[in-house]
């Protein structure tokens, strides 16, 4: 919901069952049981910056990030911080990184970043690392343990002995639908830092765990798919309360694995997949896909946007801000044990997709 | 004036006569008429006096005709911006009466949902009408003898039963028949007469539905056409200039609004505020600076252009839009809340003249004397 949001209005709103932030009743009034502190933050992804030459680039991109830290920046009360999903670049180029660096720079508050695909293969993540810090690390905030881990690796041999320059590895990992690509890992080497990590945390604890792919295998014909997703989840699994938010996918999905929920992000530069209207190819959705209603091609920013996301009771809400498009929020649903779009539900109340001509 | 009288007096006849449906002009769908207000002769001759009837503002100076002249195609061009009681200025510009009928929400930010509904607001904003309540105009209409027999006529009620409902019904009847097609375009899209526009306004409308990008938004159907997607878009006009003080102007609006205030005489009150669009309306980030898309039909004879009246010429709108949302004057960046779709168009002079003849040809014949410069 694209609006100024304030938190006495989310808790009114719920109580009364009001439309305005369509945030289910139980979300908020466990919230914590005066243990913690409700709060938010603002997720903004995928944004791609893509340099065309010299000091142009994709109009179209740059429009999107900059929508999304304008609108992000107009939230009130102001988030508690701002994390970026990953994919700032897309050919992993200082120029695109300084570029998408200056318009993120303009956000209010702290940022947090996730290492992309489209970041990391051209230099490994070394400029991303002087603008950003370290590709995986973990922090406090308010009664939770968010963990940033970098989830894009692939195997030594993919990435140091099958290209014969770094360009071409990161053109042949930048295409979706490429069989020259690789799938992604996690790797032996974060997950034992997982581990430790995860050790001087209690059970109880409610972890936020932020990734670029979705740590589960969804889709591996498009790199919806994490190699290692088991191992890392088996990790998460003795915690009560665990989001995964993941951005990568260009679309809305959320899922259950045990105590793992799992919810998507939005891109700021373009839907996955992309409308009949884009492509003459068939779209074979996977099915976790929920269709989306779009896409006039016209509207560039259609199922595009940004996420403001509500942390209550250690659960997370993630609150899509869709441009030219309806808001949407998928929120855990303590009565049902999993993630639900709150307009989505049974099968007889979806809303059709638009129909394309 | 005498056009548009004769207009409504020939519908009503046709009315009285037939008692169902007349047939609309060349290009326009069936006028939607809610099942609530049924068209009558008698309602539409009463919202006719209504809408002409300058006592109903507080200096007795303002009718709704004031702003939507008749022999200004239903606008007050050359204005930017409306004038009301005592030569007070709005922010936006009157947009045309005309096919307003077809129209899902009304004001340049869609905060009415009816033609009724929106017909009760300007008595009541400040720098339009001006009334303190709708009172004034019933004690009128109850007692006034013209207007005693024309309710009786149109509603079959007299004193007290009637209320602004019946008002309200009645001006919204007398707008529905303000319809307007037939223009040259009319006759050569959907009449099939080769010859009614000229070459240069059909390259025009290849740029139309083409390389400028128009008919996404001014849409024209199979059979028919409103030059409406009836959606809102920040398109950069009012808001480039306004961008650096959207934080501040958003978070005073909506505190503002949280304590009560009315949106119909914020936005109206104050031109930085106004710039906001319809976000006023629906608090929704992804509309901030975001305007109705208006009708193009007479668009020729109803200048200046724009909710804020800033464009004087369709070749300046053109330029607008060419530029990516961009006119001269505003700050180098585009707004960051521009709507998607809106980006340079690289149209050459010769194309946008092409654009500017065909629109042009949307000219219903009763308005082509109209123009308001």
């Amino acid at each position: 919901m694209s609006e100024l949001i304030t938190r006495r209005s989310v808790l009114a709103g719920a109580s009364a069952g009001a439309a305005i932030t369509t945030l289910p009743i139980s979300m908020v009034t466990l919230a914590f049981g005066g243990t913690r502190e409700d709060f938010t933050f603002t997720y903004i992804s995928d944004a791609h910056i893509q340099q065309i030459r010299g000091a142009a680039f994709v109009r179209n991109w740059d429009q999107g990030l900059k929508r999304a830290v304008a609108e992000a920046n107009l939230v009130k009360p102001e988030s508690d911080f701002v994390m970026f999903g990953g994919d700032l670049a897309q050919l992993g180029k200082r120029e695109e990184l300084d570029h998408g660096a200056e318009m993120l720079s303009k956000l209010k508050g702290k940022l947090y970043c996730v290492m992309g695909e489209h970041d990391y293969y051209l230099d490994l993540g070394d400029y991303w690392s002087k603008l950003y810090g370290p590709h995986y690390y973990s922090f406090d905030h308010k009664g939770v343990h968010f963990v940033v881990l970098n989830s894009i690796l692939t195997s030594e041999h993919w990435t140091f002995h099958r290209w014969p320059t770094a360009e071409q590895r990161m053109l042949e990992m930048a295409g979706l639908d490429n069989p020259n690509g690789s799938p992604f890992m996690v790797g032996d080497k974060q997950r034992k830092w997982l581990a430790n990590d995860l050790a001087k945390v209690d059970k109880a604890t409610p972890l936020v765990v932020f990734s670029h792919s979705p740590l589960q295998k969804i889709y591996k014909g498009w790199n919806f798919w994490t190699d290692d997703a088991e191992d890392v989840q088996a990790l998460l699994a003795p915690y009560d309360n665990v989001t995964v938010l993941y951005g990568h996918v260009h679309q809305i999905q959320y899922n259950q694995i045990g105590s793992i929920s799992f919810n998507s992000v939005m891109s700021t530069a373009w839907p996955w997949p992309y409308p009949q209207t884009y492509s003459q190819a068939e779209s074979h959705l996977p099915v976790l896909t929920i269709p989306m209603n779009r896409a006039d091609p016209f509207f560039e920013r259609d199922a595009t946007g940004w996420q403001l996301i509500d942390i209550g009771s250690g659960r997370v809400a993630a609150r899509y801000q869709l441009w030219d498009n309806e808001p949407r929020t998928v929120a855990y649903d303590r009565k049902a044990g999993r993630p639900v779009d709150v307009a989505y539900q049974e099968p007889t109340q979806r809303r059709l997709p638009q129909t394309h001509y | 004036m005498a056009v548009l009288t004769r207009v409504a007096t020939a519908l009503a006849a046709c009315f009285s006569l037939s008692g169902a449906a007349f047939a609309e002009p060349l290009g326009l769908p069936p006028v939607p008429i809610p099942s609530d207000n049924p068209q009558s002769a008698e309602k539409i001759a009463l919202g006719n006096r209504l809408f002409h009837d300058l006592r109903f503002s507080s200096d007795g100076t303002v009718a709704c005709a004031t702003c939507h002249a008749d022999e200004k195609a239903f606008t007050d061009g050359p204005l930017r911006t409306s004038e009301g009681i005592g030569k007070k200025t709005g922010t936006r510009n009157a947009p045309t009466v005309i096919n307003s009928a077809y129209f899902t929400s009304f004001f340049w930010d869609g905060r009415s949902a009816s033609l009724e509904d929106q017909s009760q607001h300007p008595f009541l904003n400040p720098v339009e009408m001006g009334l303190p309540t709708h009172e004034p105009i019933l004690n009128i209409v109850r007692s006034d003898d013209f207007y005693v027999d024309l309710f009786k006529r149109a509603f079959g009620k007299t004193g007290d039963a009637i209320t602004m409902d019946e008002v309200k019904k009645a001006i919204a009847s007398y707008e529905r028949t303000i319809v307007s097609g037939d223009s040259p375009f009319d006759r050569w899209r959907f009449g099939k007469e080769e010859n009614a526009i000229s070459a240069e306004a059909k390259r025009g409308f290849d740029v139309f539905v083409g390389q400028g990008r128009c008919v996404s938004c001014h849409v024209i159907e199979e059979t028919q056409a409103l030059f409406t997607d009836n959606r809102f878009h920040n398109i950069g006009v009012g808001i480039n200039r306004a961008q650096f003080d959207v934080p501040r102007l958003a978070a005073e609006f909506l505190t503002a609004k949280a304590k009560g205030a009315d949106v119909d005489k914020t936005v109206l009150s104050d031109p930085k505020t106004s710039e906001l669009g319809r976000f006023a309306v629906t608090d929704q980030f992804d509309v901030i600076g975001a305007f109705k898309t208006p009708t193009l039909r007479n668009v020729a004879v109803t200048p200046p252009y724009m909710h804020d009246g800033s464009l004087k010429t369709l070749k300046d709108v053109v330029k607008h839009y060419n530029n990516g949302g961009r006119s001269d004057g505003d700050p180098a960046q585009v707004n960051d809340y521009l709507s998607g779709g809106i980006r340079p168009l690289s149209l050459t002079e010769q194309q946008m003249d092409d654009l500017v003849a065909f629109m042009g040809t949307l000219t219903t014949p009763a308005y082509f004397g109209a123009k308001t410069k």
